[in-house]
């Protein structure tokens, strides 16, 4: 088999032709590494490769299955992972100076259920500076580049895996999602993102930003693929005491009826109001149109507290923030500023070298929110208006199976158009951030490409522990166009 | 409602960050635009709406205590900025007086 002809195929194309003996491990690694070889000068998407180490353990894949071919689903897969995400022997950085040199001396629970099944590591990719970003602009090693046009960004914070993904760097990889990091960066590249609902996915070992609201997720080429992925790392984990002891069904399952019949889509007036570029709603109403067309049943909902929803998060996420990086001391891991005279100066000292200006920001947010004086009026508030969110997704699931929205206002923006403005870029969450807030799943699918030919997503959000409809009505729409095979040329 | 400089300082002061001058002044105008933003939270009604503390209704998990295994000392201090005798190392914190 060429070379060149591996790393389009989608996960699922792949795993048939490893299955069958039709393309062996060593084959997947050369034509992987080749690839980002030559496109990783462009796009950045990995901060760590791991090719080395690929090798030597696609050699001994290849030697052990001699005579009898005997695979697991993700054997010899060559997936990326998320620099937040801990791997074993392998450095996490989350692209900030912190931990330039942290190598973790274990695997997050999801790395080890890929390792058991013989994945392999290509790389850990670029995100913004501990996950707090929505372009990788605030990455401390530089951003990663969309590959549809490398003068834009990928979007964040998971922009390099959805950058690896779009560009063929990987064939599939995962992301977190605490405020829309997966479907954002997906929607920007063209590719499928998939945030599970909060404790389906064991968050043992992906290092917190916002506790409440992280969710480890796939980032693939299609549908399938998310299926196959979500089903791989999903699962009770007695590691994470918020992990949830709901049984997993069978994802590829939910992907067999091509009809969208007697399934009830809800549409939120809210998430079509001023701000939404009309490119993009027009490329989403279509897709609404489309889902009409498959058998969905339309309706019109109202979701009215989601004008509440960037101000509540911004003070949820940056609370639970500032506490959870206050481990980050100079003790036990990570930078420590040198020469201190004592123990506080060390704190300060090492803290202000190690953070970057994002990083600094939502510390100093949520330390106030926290402060005494201000407890109640700012996190206290926004706690209770958190609830009303979720009452309100709570009530429209009474009457619709699945919720259809843009996924962002705008298609990928440039470089520098809105990191001088943190609240801009605060407001381009709005569409995402929502399903956080509520533990609700969501997936971003393609639906279009705006004047510029960048790529615009769809989000559908289902009930609690309802993947399996989100995937399905996300299945259906995909196999009834064909937005999946316009491919990008990274120049 | 108005972050002053003297403000930040504080805040920097509880979440252990030295800040540089032009931090603070460039902290101190961002953090008035986003906390001026979410004083919207004040027009949504949440009164005798309890807080969330879990989002789906987690409740404590218990598990026997049990020793388990866990990582070795070395491991432990593998990313230590400095280690000493199975001890994470630290400028001296008691001064003699």
């Amino acid at each position: 088999m060429a070379l060149t002809a591996i790393h389009k195929m989608t996960l699922a194309e792949l795993q048939r032709k490893f299955t069958a003996g039709d393309v062996s491990a060593t084959e997947i690694v050369r034509a992987y590494f080749l690839r980002v070889a030559h496109v990783e000068p462009k796009v950045n998407a990995y901060l760590t490769q791991c090719k080395d180490a690929a090798v030597a353990q696609a050699e001994r894949l290849d030697q052990s299955l001699k005579g009898w071919r005997k695979t697991t689903p993700l054997m010899a897969m060559p997936l990326a992972v998320k620099d937040n995400i801990c791997t074993e022997g392998v450095r996490t950085t989350c692209a900030s100076r912190m931990l330039e040199t942290f190598v973790p001396p274990y695997d997050a629970t999801v790395v080890a259920k890929l390792r058991a099944q013989n994945y392999l590591l290509v790389g850990k990719t670029n995100l913004d500076e501990f996950a707090m970003g929505s372009s990788t602009e605030n990455s401390a090693y530089g951003a990663s580049r969309n590959p549809w046009n490398i003068q834009t960004v990928p979007g964040g914070s998971s922009g390099g895996s959805a950058a690896a993904v779009a560009a063929d760097e990987c064939v599939a990889a995962l992301g977190s999602d605490t405020g829309g990091s997966i479907r954002q960066p997906a929607a920007f590249c063209g590719v499928v993102g998939l945030k599970p609902t909060y404790g389906r996915v064991s968050r043992y070992g992906l290092v917190a930003f916002a506790s409440s609201l992280d969710q480890i997720g796939p980032i693939t080429k299609d549908v399938t693929d998310a299926a196959i992925l979500l089903g791989a790392i999903a699962g009770h984990d007695p590691r994470d005491s918020t992990s949830a002891n709901v049984p997993v069904p069978d994802y590829l399952k939910a992907l067999k009826r091509k009809d969208l019949k007697r399934l009830k889509v809800g549409v939120p007036a809210e998430y079509f109001a001023d701000g939404l570029d009309p490119e993009v709603e027009q490329a989403v109403r279509t897709a609404i149109e489309g889902l009409r067309e498959l058998g969905a049943d339309i309706r019109e909902i109202k979701l009215p507290t989601t004008d509440a929803a960037v101000a509540t998060y911004y003070v949820i996420a940056t609370a639970e923030a500032s506490s959870n990086l206050a481990r980050y001391d100079g003790v036990k891991f990570g930078l420590r500023a040198s020469d201190s005279k004592d123990l506080l100066e060390m704190y300060l000292r090492t803290r202000a070298e190690g953070f970057g200006p994002e990083v600094k920001r939502r510390i100093m947010l949520g330390t106030y929110v926290l402060s005494a004086g201000y407890y109640d009026a700012y996190y206290g508030k926004a706690q209770a208006v958190r609830t009303l969110i979720r009452r309100e997704f709570e009530a429209a699931f009474e009457t619709v199976d699945l919720i259809v929205t843009p996924v962002t206002p705008t298609t990928a923006f440039k470089f520098g158009e809105k990191s001088q403005d943190p609240l801009q870029m605060y407001l381009s969450d709005i569409y995402t951030i929502s399903a956080n807030l509520a533990g609700l799943p969501a997936i971003s699918l393609p639906c279009g490409f705006g004047k510029a030919g960048m790529p615009i997503g769809l989000q559908l959000i289902g009930r609690p522990f309802e993947e399996d409809t989100l995937l399905r009505g996300a299945h259906a729409y995909e196999q009834a166009t064909n937005w999946r095979s316009k491919k990008p040329q990274v120049r | 409602m108005e972050i002053t400089k003297q403000e930040v300082e504080k805040v920097a002061k509880l979440a252990r960050l030295a800040l540089s001058e032009a931090e603070t002044t460039a902290f101190s105008q961002q953090l008035n635009q986003i906390v001026t933003y979410v004083q919207k939270l004040k027009t949504f009604s949440t009164e005798e709406v309890a807080p969330t503390s879990t989002v789906l209704g987690q409740t404590n998990v218990f598990r026997p205590d049990e020793v388990q295994a866990s990582l070795s000392p070395e491991q432990a201090l593998g990313n230590a900025p400095d280690a000493e005798a199975n001890c994470f190392r630290v400028p001296k914190i008691i001064q003699e007086s």
